[in-house]
C-alpha cells in the first residue's frame, strides 16, 4: 500500500506549485481582512431592531443563550454579533411561524428551570452555569424540574441550536450571519456564481467575497 | 361539478424526470400530447446560490403538493409508523430534474440479471431468502440504445470506460459496452478528488470521474456549469444542468403538439366500460377537470405513481388501477445510501465550491466485479467522493469526539477544520423482498382528503453486510489518501427516499408485476407507467439514466404501436 507521505508528494505535485497539503495544514487559518469586533454588550444595549415576534424579555433571554453557543472571544465574534437573534425573530413573524408557540413555552420554561435547579434566571448565572444548564437542556435533562417543556428539553434546544445556526452561517439576506461573521468563522469564501479551476486546487484560498446571494438583481428574492 | 376537456392522443402524469422525457418522442411523432404537472415554471432567476431557500427550507417558491403528502414509514406490519416532515421530491415542470444531483449512470449488465448470473456463478442459494428480485425481462443491451439516446439528447458529461468491448482506465471498465463516447467529456477534477484518485490507484483500485447529466461545455446552446457549489438541491443559474424543464419538454413544445398545463394537481384516473384508461382528473385552484385521452402514461414519482393507482378505485378496479393482481405496491425499495463514511483530514480540501456531481467513483466493489465466492451477500456499491459543501452544513459538521456541539471549543474546532471534512455517496445494492410494500395508510391524509402512501420497509441481511464491507473499503480509500479521524454512520430503514424503486414492476408475468416489458399495463393495455417504479433492481448506482432510458424506450413503443394500443 502505497503511504499516506508518498501519497501526498503525489498530491502536492498535482496541484502544480502549489503548497503541499502537509505544509499547509501548519498555515495559520484567518480572514484576509478582519472584521472589527464589537462585544455582545455594545449590540445588545444599543442597537436591537424592533422585534417582530418576540417579546423584549424573550429577545434578550435568547441573545444570552446564543452567546453561549457561539461565544464571542479573542478569535472572533459570534452570534450575538451575527445577529442570530434578529435572524429568529424576523423568521418568527415569517417561515418559521409554526415555531412560534415552541419558543414562547420553551424560554419560559427555560427560565423557570434556571430558577428552581440554579436559584436564578438564566441571565444571572455565570457563563459557567449558563453552560451547564444547556447541557441539562441538551440531553433532555432539564424535565422532571416542573420546567415545563413541552416535549422533551432536548428538542428545543435542538431548535434554537438549529435556528441560530442558520441566524449565524445562512445568507445575510435572512438578517443573520451580519458583518459575514459567521463566513469568515469557517474560512468561507463567500457565494461566487462562476467558479474557476484555481478556486478547486488544494493549497489555494479563494479571496472571499463578502456579498448576499441578493446583492445584484440576478435572482428573484425568496 | 368537474369539467371536462376536449380529449387529446396522450396525457402525460408527471413532467418530471421520466415524464418529461416521454413527450419528446412522442410529439415528434405526431401525437397530441398534454402534460399534466403540479408544479409550475421556474427559472434560472428562481435558483439563488441561497442555502436557507435551497436546503434548509425546501423550496418555498414552489408549489407544495409532494411536501403535503409525505408517505409514512414503519419498518415492519408491526412497527409503530412515522411521518418524516418533508418530501425530497419537489413539484414544478422538470420535476426532481431541478435540483437533484444529476448523476447520470448507466445501470451495470449484472443488474439487469441478478437472479440467473449469482445462479449461474455461485449457486440459487446465494439469491437472499424472502427477496422477490427476479431477472428483468431483457437485458443491459436491449437498454444501450436508449442509454445512448437520452445521453445524447439531454447532454450527459463523462468517460466512456468500455467503447464497443474496449476497456479505458479514464472511464469505468466495468460499464456495459457503449456505441459511443459521451457527448461531452467529464466535468473537471479538483485538487480533492485529483488527491482520492491517486490514492485509490496506490491501492491497485480503478477510480475514474462520475458522469453526469450536466454540460462540461457548451451544449445545445446552453453554458458550461459554472461549479458554484449550490447544485445540491439547487436549480442551476444559467441552465447547465440538463433537466427536462431546459431539454426535452421545450423541445417538445417547439413541436407544437406538446401543451403543458401546470398547477394541475391529479387525483385519479378513469376507466371506461371496457376497464380501458379514459381520463385523467386533477384539481387547479380548487376546480376539478376531467381531461380524456386515447392513452395515459402516469409518470409522477414512485411513491405517487402507487398512490394514484390504489386511488383510481372503480367497478373493473375494485382495489386500485390495475392492481387486480394485488401486485400495486409490492417489490418496493429504496436504495441503500445510509452507512455513510465520514473521513477529518489534517489540512484544508477546498471543496467550498464544486457539486455532487464533480467527484472521482471507484466501481470495484460495485454489482458483480469482484468475487463474492467467500462472502456472505451479494452485489456491492459505488464509492463517491465529490466536492460540494456549504457554510450551514459546515457549520453543523461531526466534531469527530474532538470538542462538544457548540460553545467555546466547538468555534475553535470548526475555526480550524470547517474545510477539512468529506463524506462518501455509498449507494448500494437493494433488493425487493416479500415483507416490504407501499399501502394507503389508513389515517393520514393530504389536505384534499385522499390517504397518503404508507412504506412498509426495512432492509435485510443482505444489505446490512454490504454497508459494511463497503464502509471497510470507503475508510481505507480515505485513509490512503491522509484522512486521520474516520466516523461510521448508521445503516438506517428503507424510508422515504430520491432513489425509490417498484411498486408497479415491469416484468413479463402479470401474477409478480403491473407492467409488461414495454411498460404498459398488463390489466390496462393503454396505461403505461414510467419512472423508477417500474424498476426491478437498483444496482449501486443513481436511477435517473436508467429510467429516461425506460421512459423513452415505452414512448418509442407507443409510437411504433399506436393503434393496437391506443384502438
Amino acid at each position: 500500500m502505497i503511504s499516506r507521505r508518498d501519497l501526498l508528494k503525489v498530491a502536492g505535485a498535482a496541484a502544480a506549485g502549489a503548497a503541499s497539503p502537509l505544509e499547509r495544514s501548519d498555515a495559520p487559518h484567518s480572514p484576509s481582512t478582519p472584521a472589527p469586533h464589537p462585544t455582545s454588550h455594545d449590540r445588545q444595549s444599543s442597537a436591537r431592531r424592533p422585534l417582530e415576534a418576540l417579546t423584549a424579555d424573550e429577545a434578550d433571554l435568547l441573545t444570552a443563550i446564543v452567546a453561549r453557543l457561539i461565544p464571542s472571544d479573542e478569535s472572533g465574534p459570534g452570534a450575538v454579533e451575527a445577529g442570530a437573534v434578529h435572524y429568529i425573530d424576523r423568521s418568527l413573524a415569517g417561515p418559521l411561524a409554526p415555531s412560534r408557540d415552541a419558543y414562547r413555552g420553551g424560554l419560559a420554561a427555560l427560565e423557570r428551570y434556571a430558577v428552581s435547579s440554579r436559584g436564578r434566571p438564566f441571565r444571572e448565572l455565570s457563563p459557567t452555569d449558563q453552560d451547564s444548564l444547556l447541557i441539562d437542556l441538551e440531553t433532555g435533562g432539564a424535565t422532571g424540574s416542573g420546567a415545563g417543556f413541552d416535549g422533551s428539553s432536548a428538542a428545543f434546544f435542538a431548535l434554537i441550536k438549529a435556528h441560530t445556526w442558520q441566524g449565524t452561517f445562512g445568507d445575510p439576506y435572512y438578517g443573520g450571519n451580519q458583518g459575514f461573521v459567521g463566513w469568515d468563522l469557517l474560512g468561507y469564501p463567500g457565494v461566487r456564481t462562476a467558479v474557476v479551476p484555481d478556486d478547486q486546487r488544494l493549497g489555494t484560498k479563494p479571496v472571499p467575497l463578502r456579498r448576499s446571494a441578493y446583492d445584484s438583481d440576478m435572482f428573484n428574492k425568496a | 361539478m368537474a369539467q371536462t376537456l376536449k380529449g387529446t392522443d396522450v396525457v402525460i402524469i408527471g413532467l418530471g424526470a421520466a415524464g418529461g422525457i416521454a413527450c419528446l418522442p412522442l410529439a415528434e411523432a405526431g401525437l397530441q400530447v398534454i402534460g399534466l404537472e403540479a408544479g409550475t415554471w421556474l427559472t434560472r432567476r428562481d435558483f439563488a446560490p441561497d442555502e436557507i431557500r435551497n436546503n434548509v427550507r425546501d423550496w418555498p417558491q414552489a408549489v407544495q403538493k409532494a411536501n403535503h403528502e409525505v408517505p409514512t414509514h414503519r419498518v415492519s406490519a408491526t412497527a409503530p409508523t412515522t411521518r418524516a416532515s418533508s418530501h425530497p421530491m419537489m413539484n414544478g415542470v422538470g420535476g426532481t430534474t431541478l435540483h437533484y444531483w444529476a448523476q447520470s449512470w448507466r445501470l451495470n449488465p449484472w443488474d439487469f440479471k441478478v437472479v440467473s448470473e449469482t445462479t449461474r456463478r455461485y449457486g440459487r442459494t446465494r439469491v437472499p431468502a424472502g427477496s422477490t428480485v427476479e431477472d428483468w425481462p431483457f437485458g443491459y443491451e436491449e437498454l444501450e440504445p436508449y442509454y445512448d439516446k437520452i445521453e445524447w439528447e439531454t447532454g450527459v458529461s463523462g468517460k466512456a470506460g468500455n467503447l464497443k468491448g474496449t476497456p479505458d482506465l479514464r472511464g469505468n471498465v466495468f460499464e456495459g459496452p457503449r456505441q459511443r463516447e459521451y457527448p461531452m467529456p467529464p466535468l473537471r477534477g479538483t485538487g480533492f478528488t485529483d488527491l482520492m484518485g491517486a490514492a485509490a490507484r496506490g491501492l491497485g483500485w480503478r477510480p475514474f470521474p462520475g458522469p453526469a447529466q450536466i454540460n462540461s461545455r457548451t451544449f445545445q446552446d446552453r453554458s458550461p456549469c459554472m461549479y458554484h457549489g449550490y447544485c445540491n438541491r439547487g436549480g442551476c443559474h444559467v441552465d447547465a444542468k440538463n433537466g427536462t424543464n431546459v431539454t426535452t419538454i421545450p423541445r417538445g413544445q417547439k413541436t407544437g403538439r406538446f401543451s403543458v398545463v401546470t398547477r394541475a394537481h391529479v387525483t385519479g384516473v378513469d376507466v371506461d366500460a371496457r376497464g380501458r384508461a379514459s381520463a385523467v382528473r386533477y384539481v387547479t385552484d380548487g376546480e376539478e377537470f376531467v381531461q380524456p385521452a386515447r392513452v395515459v402514461l402516469l409518470a409522477a414519482y414512485t411513491y405517487e405513481n402507487a398512490r394514484l393507482l390504489l386511488l383510481s378505485k372503480s367497478k373493473a378496479f375494485p382495489n386500485g388501477l390495475s392492481n387486480n393482481h394485488g401486485q400495486v405496491g409490492r417489490h418496493y425499495f429504496s436504495h441503500t445510501t445510509g452507512a455513510s463514511v465520514t473521513a477529518l483530514f489534517p489540512f484544508d480540501l477546498n471543496t467550498w465550491y464544486g457539486l455532487p456531481a464533480q467527484g472521482v467513483a471507484v466501481d470495484d466493489w460495485a454489482d458483480d466485479n469482484f468475487d463474492h465466492a467467500g462472502l456472505d451477500f451479494i452485489g456491492g456499491g459505488n464509492l463517491w467522493v465529490y466536492s460540494d459543501r456549504r457554510p450551514i452544513q459546515a457549520a453543523n459538521m461531526n466534531t469527530f469526539g474532538r470538542a462538544p456541539g457548540w460553545g467555546a471549543q466547538w468555534k475553535a474546532f470548526v475555526r480550524q477544520h470547517a474545510d477539512r471534512a468529506n463524506t462518501a455517496y455509498l449507494q448500494k445494492t437493494t433488493l425487493p423482498y416479500e415483507d416490504n410494500y407501499l399501502d394507503l395508510d389508513p389515517l393520514v391524509k393530504d389536505p384534499l382528503g385522499f390517504p397518503v402512501l404508507r412504506i412498509t420497509a426495512d432492509y435485510r441481511d443482505n444489505e446490512r453486510r454490504i454497508g459494511t464491507f463497503i464502509q471497510d473499503k470507503m475508510e481505507a480509500w480515505y485513509r490512503a489518501a491522509g484522512a486521520t479521524d474516520i466516523i461510521r454512520g448508521p445503516l438506517g430503514t428503507m424510508g422515504l427516499n430520491t432513489h425509490a424503486y417498484g411498486g408497479t414492476r415491469m416484468g413479463d408475468n402479470p401474477e409478480a408485476n403491473v407492467v409488461n416489458r414495454w411498460g404498459f399495463s398488463h390489466e390496462v393495455p393503454n396505461l403505461g407507467i414510467l419512472g423508477g417504479s417500474v424498476m426491478g433492481t437498483s444496482g449501486a448506482h443513481n436511477p435517473t439514466l436508467t429510467l429516461q432510458a425506460l421512459a423513452w424506450r415505452t414512448a418509442d413503443h407507443l409510437v411504433r404501436n399506436w393503434k393496437s394500443i391506443a384502438e
